[in-house]
C-alpha cells in the first residue's frame, strides 16, 4: 500500500484507529462512529483528528465539525460505487474543507484522475512505491481538455472558447 | 450539424489512446476481465453470444455522409459487412475482434465518432427528435441542447460511477418523437407564458422490470440554468440512489421510493447552491453552438409544383411510397424522406455498407450532406426538395431501401436478442421477420394503418416492449422461448405502460396470435379512421383477451 500526495509518494503519518483499539497518543484517523461516540475525548487530545468515511456515510453529518479535521478519507468499497465524488466536490467546493481529502480503497489507474477533479488530493494505492507513483502520474497525463467546471481550477473547453472569442474581439 | 473544434478533438483522440493502452494492459493481463469490463463498456465494447460488439454513438441520432462512409468501411473492413441501427439511435457492430478496437475508434475519431459512454453506468447519448430542425411542428430544434448536454456529460468527473446507466431524451416539439417520458430524464421544449422558451423536465422514466412514466419534477426551467438543474439531479441521484440491487438502482426507483415531491424538493434544494455558478450557461455560448445547427440554405420554392404532382399520379408505387414515407418539412418545397430498414421479411434495423455508401451519396446529393437515425430503426433525410423526391426514390429502392412501411405494422422494431445478446430469453430477429411476411401485403398493411409492434428478447426491454402498440416480451419457461403480450403502450406525449394479456404464447403461436388481434381490431372498428390505439382504448382490453384466450378465461 502507497499513498501518494503532491506527486510524491508519502510516509503515511496517521494512525487509522479501529473502533476496538485504545486511543494513543499522535495523529489519528477515526471512524464516524467512534467520532460521534466519543466525541469529547477526541476533541480533548492533543494529537491531529481525521475521519473516515464510508460510501454511504454521507459526509452532512460532519459538515458542523468540519474544522476539527485535517484529513477526510473517503472509502471507495469497490471502484464502482461513485458516491464519493459527490462527497469530495460537496465537501471541497460548498463547505470549503482544505485539508487532505484522502481516496481510500478500491482506488485504481483508471479512476485516479477523476478523484482528483473531484477535489482528492491523496490517493491509498495497493502497490509497491514505484508503482503507485507511476499510476498516479500516468492517469495524471491522459486528459488535456475537459468541459466540466469543477474545483479543481482546470480550464473547460467552454471557458477556453470564450477567451479566445473574446482575445479575437479585442484584435 | 455540430462541428468539432480543436477542443472536442482533442479529447476524443487522448480518450482513443487512453483505450488503446487499457485494451493493451487488458491483452498483457495486467487487467483483469473483472478491471477491463467497465472501461471497455465505457468504450461501448459489450461482450455478446458469440464475440465483442462495438456501439459507436450517433449524438442525437444525428450524422453526416462522411460519417455514414467511416461506418460503412468499418462494416467492411473489421465486420461481416453490415451494421445495426438501435432503438437509441446509435449503431452497432457485431463481430469486432478485441484487437482492432483501438483501430476501429482511431476510424472513427477522423470522421468525430467515438463510442464513448455509449455503455456503463454513466450518463448515454442524449437522444433527440429525428426530425429536429425540419418539422413543422417545433418550437425551437432540439439539438443544441443535446450538445450542451453532451459536452457536459462526456467524462464527468462527478458522474462516471452512478447506480446506473442513465438516459436523456430531449424534444423541441409538442408531437413527442423521442419518447421523452420513458427516459432517466425527459426534456420537453416549452414556452412559458410571457412566450419565453424553457424546458419542462421530467425524471424518473424507464422500462425494464418496473416500467414507468417519468414525472415532471419542473414545469418550466430557464434555458441558461439547463446544467445546473442537470447537475443537482444527477448529484441527488448519484448520492441517494440504490447501490445495494442493481434491479433498484435506476434513477426510476428513487423517484418512486422517495415520491416525485420530495424528489424535486431536493433537487430545488441542491439547485439553489449551484444555480449561479459556473454552469450558468451565457447567451453567447448557447448561441455559438446554436450557429452550428443554423438551417441549411433552403432555396425558395414554390408551393406547388406540378411535374412532382405528375409523378405521384402517373407511379402508383412511389405514390405508396410518399403517402408512408414522406412527412411535412416546415421549409415550403421541402420533405422530410424516412429510408425504411424494414425490408418485408428482413432484419430490422440492420443495413449493409453498399447501403450505407449510398445513403451517404444521396445525403450529398438532396440533403445538404445530413441523415439521421430514428429509435426506430430507420434513417432520415431530413431536407430533400419535393421534386427531388422521385429520383430519390428510384435509387433507394435499386438497393431495396423504399419499403414503403413508416408507421405501418411491418415497421417493426426489434432488439437483436438470442441471435446475439447475452441476456436474451428468446429471439426477436425471427419472430419479426415472421410477422413481416405475414403481414407484407402493402394493401392489408394500409387497411390495419397505424401500429407500432415493438419485440425484446427479455425484460431489459430494449425495444421498449412496454410502450408498443402491441409489445412482445421473450420470456423462459423451463428452457423454451416464451412471448408474453402487451397491449395499448405508447411512447409519445400522452405516453403510456402497456396492459399485459394474458399467459405466454410458444413460438409456434406467437404470429397467429398477432394476427388474432389484428382481425379482432378491424372487425371491431367503427372506421378506418380509428387506428388500432384509438379502438383498444375504446373498448379495453377485453375483446382482445377473448379472442386470444377464448371468452371467460383470465
Ligand atoms: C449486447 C446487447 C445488449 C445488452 C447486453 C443490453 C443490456 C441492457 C440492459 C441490462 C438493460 C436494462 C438496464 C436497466 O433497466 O437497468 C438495457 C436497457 C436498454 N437497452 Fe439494451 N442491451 C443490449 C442491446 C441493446 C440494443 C441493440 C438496443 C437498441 C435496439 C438497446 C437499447 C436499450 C434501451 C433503450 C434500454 C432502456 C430500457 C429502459 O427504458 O429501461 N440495448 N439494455
Ligand atoms: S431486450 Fe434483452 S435480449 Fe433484447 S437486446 Fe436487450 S438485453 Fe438483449
Amino acid at each position: 500500500m502507497a499513498l501518494v500526495k503532491n506527486n510524491l509518494v508519502i510516509k503515511d503519518a496517521w494512525i487509522n484507529l479501529d473502533d476496538e483499539q485504545d486511543l494513543p497518543t499522535g495523529d489519528v484517523i477515526v471512524s464516524l462512529e467512534r467520532w460521534k461516540t466519543e466525541r469529547e475525548t477526541l476533541l480533548a487530545r492533543s494529537g491531529q483528528l481525521g475521519i473516515r468515511l464510508n460510501s454511504d456515510e454521507n459526509p452532512d453529518q460532519i459538515i458542523e465539525d468540519l474544522a476539527v479535521f485535517q484529513v477526510i478519507a473517503l472509502n471507495f468499497p469497490t471502484f464502482m460505487d461513485g458516491r464519493a465524488y459527490s462527497y469530495a466536490r460537496l465537501l471541497r467546493e460548498r463547505h470549503g474543507f482544505d485539508g487532505e481529502l484522502r481516496a481510500t480503497g478500491n482506488v485504481l489507474r483508471d479512476q485516479v484522475f477523476l478523484m482528483h477533479r473531484c477535489g482528492f488530493d491523496a490517493f491509498e494505492i495497493a502497490a509497491g512505491d514505484n508503482k503507485a507513483l507511476q499510476i498516479w502520474l500516468d492517469a495524471q497525463k491522459e486528459m488535456t481538455t475537459f468541459y466540466q467546471p469543477t474545483g479543481d481550477g482546470r480550464k473547460t473547453a467552454m471557458s477556453l472558447r470564450q477567451r479566445k472569442r473574446l482575445a479575437k474581439a479585442v484584435s | 450539424m455540430y462541428k468539432y473544434d480543436d477542443y472536442d478533438q482533442q479529447l476524443v483522440d487522448e480518450r482513443i489512446e487512453q483505450f488503446r493502452d487499457q485494451v493493451n494492459r487488458r491483452l498483457s493481463g495486467d487487467l483483469s476481465e473483472e478491471e477491463f469490463r467497465p472501461l471497455r463498456l465505457m468504450n461501448g465494447v459489450y461482450l455478446q453470444l458469440h464475440a465483442y460488439m462495438l456501439r459507436v454513438a450517433v449524438p442525437y441520432g444525428t450524422m453526416n455522409s462522411a460519417q455514414m462512409r467511416q461506418f460503412a468501411y468499418i462494416a467492411r473492413k473489421y465486420d461481416k459487412g453490415y451494421g445495426h441501427f438501435t432503438t437509441r439511435q446509435n449503431i452497432q457492430f457485431n463481430w469486432p475482434k478485441l484487437v482492432d478496437l483501438p483501430d476501429i475508434l482511431t476510424d472513427l475519431s477522423k470522421v468525430q465518432m467515438h463510442a464513448i459512454q455509449t455503455s456503463g453506468n454513466c450518463i448515454r447519448n442524449t437522444t433527440t427528435d429525428q426530425f429536429a430542425g425540419a418539422s413543422y411542428d417545433e418550437l425551437e430544434d432540439p439539438r443544441p441542447w443535446c450538445e450542451i448536454i453532451r459536452q457536459w456529460s462526456t467524462m464527468h468527473p462527478e458522474f462516471t460511477y452512478l447506480p446506473r446507466k442513465f438516459k436523456m431524451a430531449v424534444t423541441g416539439a409538442p408531437n413527442d418523437r423521442a419518447a421523452v417520458a420513458i427516459h432517466d430524464i425527459g426534456l420537453r421544449i416549452r414556452r412559458d407564458d410571457q412566450g419565453d422558451l424553457g424546458f419542462e423536465v421530467m425524471v424518473g422514466g424507464g422500462l425494464g422490470r418496473t416500467p414507468m412514466i417519468g414525472k415532471t419534477i419542473c414545469e418550466f426551467l430557464p434555458k441558461e440554468d439547463l446544467l445546473s438543474y442537470l447537475e443537482a439531479i444527477l448529484r441527488v441521484y448519484n448520492q441517494f440512489g440504490r447501490r445495494d440491487n442493481k434491479y433498484k438502482a435506476r434513477i426510476k426507483i428513487l423517484v418512486h421510493e422517495i415520491g416525485a415531491e420530495k424528489f424535486a424538493e431536493l433537487v430545488e434544494k441542491e439547485w439553489e447552491e449551484i444555480r449561479d455558478s459556473v454552469l450558468h450557461l451565457p447567451a453567447e455560448e448557447i448561441e455559438e453552438i446554436q450557429a452550428h445547427f443554423n438551417p441549411p440554405a433552403f432555396e425558395v420554392l414554390p408551393a406547388h409544383s406540378s411535374a412532382y404532382s405528375e409523378k405521384v399520379s402517373s407511379d402508383q408505387k412511389f405514390a405508396y411510397w410518399v403517402q408512408n414515407n414522406v412527412r411535412e418539412h416546415k421549409q415550403q418545397g421541402y420533405a422530410i424522406a424516412n429510408i425504411s430498414l424494414k425490408p418485408i421479411g428482413g432484419i430490422p434495423g440492420d443495413i449493409n455498407h453498399q447501403q450505407m455508401d449510398l445513403v451517404a451519396d444521396l445525403a450529398d446529393q438532396f440533403s445538404f450532406g445530413e441523415i439521421r437515425s430514428t429509435h426506430e430503426q430507420n434513417l432520415v433525410l431530413a431536407h430533400v426538395k419535393r421534386d427531388d423526391l422521385y429520383d430519390l426514390w428510384q435509387r433507394l429502392d435499386e438497393y431495396g431501401l423504399a419499403t414503403p412501411n413508416s408507421g405501418l405494422i411491418t415497421d417493426l422494431i426489434a432488439c437483436p436478442g438470442l441471435d446475439y445478446c447475452a441476456l436474451a430469453n428468446s429471439r426477436s430477429i425471427p419472430l419479426a421477420q415472421r410477422i413481416s411476411e405475414r403481414f407484407g401485403e402493402l394493401d392489408r398493411q394500409h387497411d390495419i394503418g397505424k401500429i407500432q409492434i415493438k419485440i425484446s428478447g427479455c425484460i431489459n426491454a430494449c425495444t421498449h416492449h412496454h410502450v408498443g402498440h402491441i409489445g412482445i416480451l421473450g420470456v423462459d419457461k423451463k428452457g423454451q422461448e416464451f412471448y408474453q403480450i402487451t397491449l395499448g403502450g405508447r411512447a409519445d406525449e400522452n405516453a403510456k405502460i402497456g396492459k399485459i394479456v394474458g399467459a405466454g404464447l410458444s413460438t409456434d403461436e406467437v404470429v397467429d396470435a398477432v394476427e388474432t388481434l389484428i382481425n379482432t381490431y378491424l372487425d371491431l372498428r367503427e372506421n378506418a379512421d380509428e387506428t388500432f390505439l384509438d379502438a383498444f382504448n375504446r373498448v379495453g382490453e377485453t375483446p382482445f383477451k377473448e379472442a386470444l384466450y377464448g371468452a371467460g378465461k383470465k
